[in-house]
């Protein structure tokens, strides 16, 4: 594998990520428990899907082979997906979503703050953009955990169910691949340790904060998104949002 | 055009004589196209019809993101679910907007989104018809905003000051999706097979006339009219309303080469104005009780958020509460 090619899949993975959490964010228009709420989702999903389009831009002048960015995203089966198993899992209760939201928008917050150091200045560029925006999202994550850790008896337990949940989705993201290494060596991408000690840092913490319980961290985490094996839910998610491209190939919208 | 059928209350206009001081002071208010403002004295049949004119419309703009929701999981590109997303975004906001609006009168938002949900009152008609292929989010946009906006251009100069202003907002917004809806048309138009070119013309064909509708009945049926004419709540009459409307889209129509599902369309030089077929005021009426193809859905769904959303709000409130408690003992 040269470096472009890594590149190419790396960029993948970064779209792939947003782009499904935003797919999960879109489902929830006109069903979050307050409207304040309901348009904080929608920012949320808006930001994911421009930073999604600005990878996968990336990734298609990369691969040169006359895909575009809607062509990766649209036109992908689900064993070409290269998104995180986190990002995929089913919106759940509020506690499930933010659980999911939280965990990974705090490894995003910490990605892209690294990636702004990058030494492949577009990815600095779309980093830079995305970091602005994703540290908002943290700030909204992470209140809603403390909201919902420390709020009522029953929050409080819906709460530590979610993280409990999700948590075996959680590790995937600091296992390092020949992709990583080989990007990390040349000072594209982060070093996945460092990465994980700072979301370990900063995760207890607010757990402590919301009165919640800290799952393992030597718990078993599941993998697979880094060679598209992807949980059951991923193909429903494709299968609706790919409808039109597949339906009517070639047709212009 | 999000209110339709809005009561005053009143069942004639008073003649200033019989009207009491205060009363004719307002009135003299309003004749002079002077605002009234939260703070102002106003009869109370002024404040109750703006409360259901305006939280109706607030719901409306509620209401009406979940067609759109329908394809914004299934939006074909980037581009286009961008644009979706920011509308349904919009219109959260101005519902969020006119909420407030509303809450100058007194009235209470959760008060009124609960009479919403046990069918006391309504949202515009139109949001009870199905969002059935992609073409709708650009016929909803072009038709349904556009008919709105003609509505709302003249609620900019309507005689309560903050839903004037809240008017003034949400049409600068409404336009732009009415173009951004209309080019979801023209480029399926232009650039599209003839799967999609009969996708749009079947849009047109189911949305034409609901959109019509949107205006509401008859000048002859609309009893409430006069009032709210009087009070500058409303500026035109249903009728007058529809007939710039069609007046104005026909045109656009014809350019993006599709046709109305009325025989009885056609331009009459004598009148300066189109002739149109009758409406067939039993649907709107089905609908209005509650009959339409999505009635049960669309409410359904509303209540369902705010009823399972109830912990999230009490853990909320709950964390509020302990951090005020912790703030005020440190």
């Amino acid at each position: 594998m040269n470096q472009n090619q890594a590149l190419f899949e790396y960029l993948l993975r970064l779209g792939d990520s947003d782009m499904v959490l935003a797919q999960r964010l879109c489902e929830l228009v006109g069903k979050a428990p307050a409207l304040e709420e309901e348009m904080a989702i929608g920012n949320v999903a808006l930001d994911l899907i421009g930073q999604a389009r600005s990878w996968l831009e990336y990734a298609a002048e990369l691969e040169d082979a006359g895909r575009s960015a809607d062509d990766l995203a649209f036109t992908r089966d689900e064993r070409a997906y290269r998104n995180l198993l986190l990002v995929e899992q089913d919106n759940g209760n509020f506690a499930d979503t933010m659980a999911r939201q939280f965990l990974f928008d705090l490894w995003h917050y910490h990605l892209l703050s690294a990636l702004s150091q990058s030494s492949d200045e577009r990815i600095v560029a779309i980093a830079a953009k995305g970091l602005k925006e994703v540290t908002y999202h943290l700030r909204r994550s992470g209140n809603w955990i403390k909201r919902l850790g420390d709020g009522t008896e029953e929050s409080h337990a819906k709460m530590q169910e979610a993280i409990d949940e999700i948590w075996t989705y959680a590790g995937e993201m600091f296992i390092a691949d020949e992709v990583d290494s080989l990007l990390a060596d040349a000072g594209i991408a982060p070093d996945l340790n460092a990465l994980q000690q700072k979301w370990q840092s900063d995760l207890t913490t607010t757990l402590e904060e919301a009165t919640l319980a800290c799952p393992p961290m030597d718990a078993f985490m599941q993998t697979g998104s880094k060679q598209g094996m992807h949980t059951e839910q991923l193909g429903y998610l494709l299968a609706e949002m790919q409808f039109l491209p597949r339906s009517f190939p070639g047709a212009s919208w | 055009m999000y209110a339709q059928l809005v009561d005053t209350g009143a069942k004639r206009l008073k003649t200033l004589e019989e009207m009491s001081p205060e009363e004719r002071a307002f009135q003299e208010k309003i004749d002079a196209d002077i605002k009234i403002e939260p703070k102002n004295w106003m009869p109370e049949g002024y404040r109750r019809t703006l409360i259901r004119q305006i939280s109706q419309h607030a719901h409306s703009e509620i209401v009406g993101m979940l067609p759109e929701k329908n394809w914004l999981t299934r939006a074909p590109n980037f581009k286009r679910k961008l644009q979706l997303l920011a509308k349904i975004q919009d219109e959260g906001g101005h519902g969020l907007y006119l909420y407030s609006a509303m809450e100058t009168l007194g009235a209470d938002r959760d008060e009124e989104v609960a009479k919403l949900h046990s069918g006391e009152v309504k949202y515009s008609s139109i949001f009870n018809y199905p969002a059935l292929s992609w073409a709708d989010m650009g016929t909803i946009g072009w038709l349904v905003d556009g008919a709105a906006i003609v509505n709302q251009v003249v609620l900019q100069r309507t005689s309560y000051g903050p839903y004037s202003r809240a008017m003034i907002r949400i049409c600068k917004e409404e336009s732009f999706h009415q173009r951004q809806g209309y080019q979801i048309l023209l480029d399926m138009m232009r650039n599209g097979n003839e799967e999609q070119k009969a996708m749009v013309q079947d849009s047109i064909n189911r949305f034409w006339w609901p959109a019509l509708m949107m205006f509401g009945p008859h000048d002859s049926d609309s009893p409430n009219t006069a009032q709210s004419m009087a009070w500058k709540i409303k500026r035109m009459t249903n009728d007058d309303l529809r007939q710039r409307f069609i007046d104005q889209t026909v045109p656009q129509l014809e350019y993006l080469g599709c046709t109305a599902p009325d025989p009885d369309l056609k331009w009459n030089e004598e009148r300066g104005h189109y002739d149109f077929g009758e409406i067939d005021w039993k649907e709107f009426y089905d609908v209005v009780k509650g009959n339409g193809p999505c009635n049960r859905d669309r409410l359904r769904t509303r209540r369902k958020a705010i009823e399972e959303g109830s912990w999230v709000r009490e853990a909320a409130s709950a964390y509020a509460a302990k951090q005020k408690q912790k703030n005020a003992a440190a």
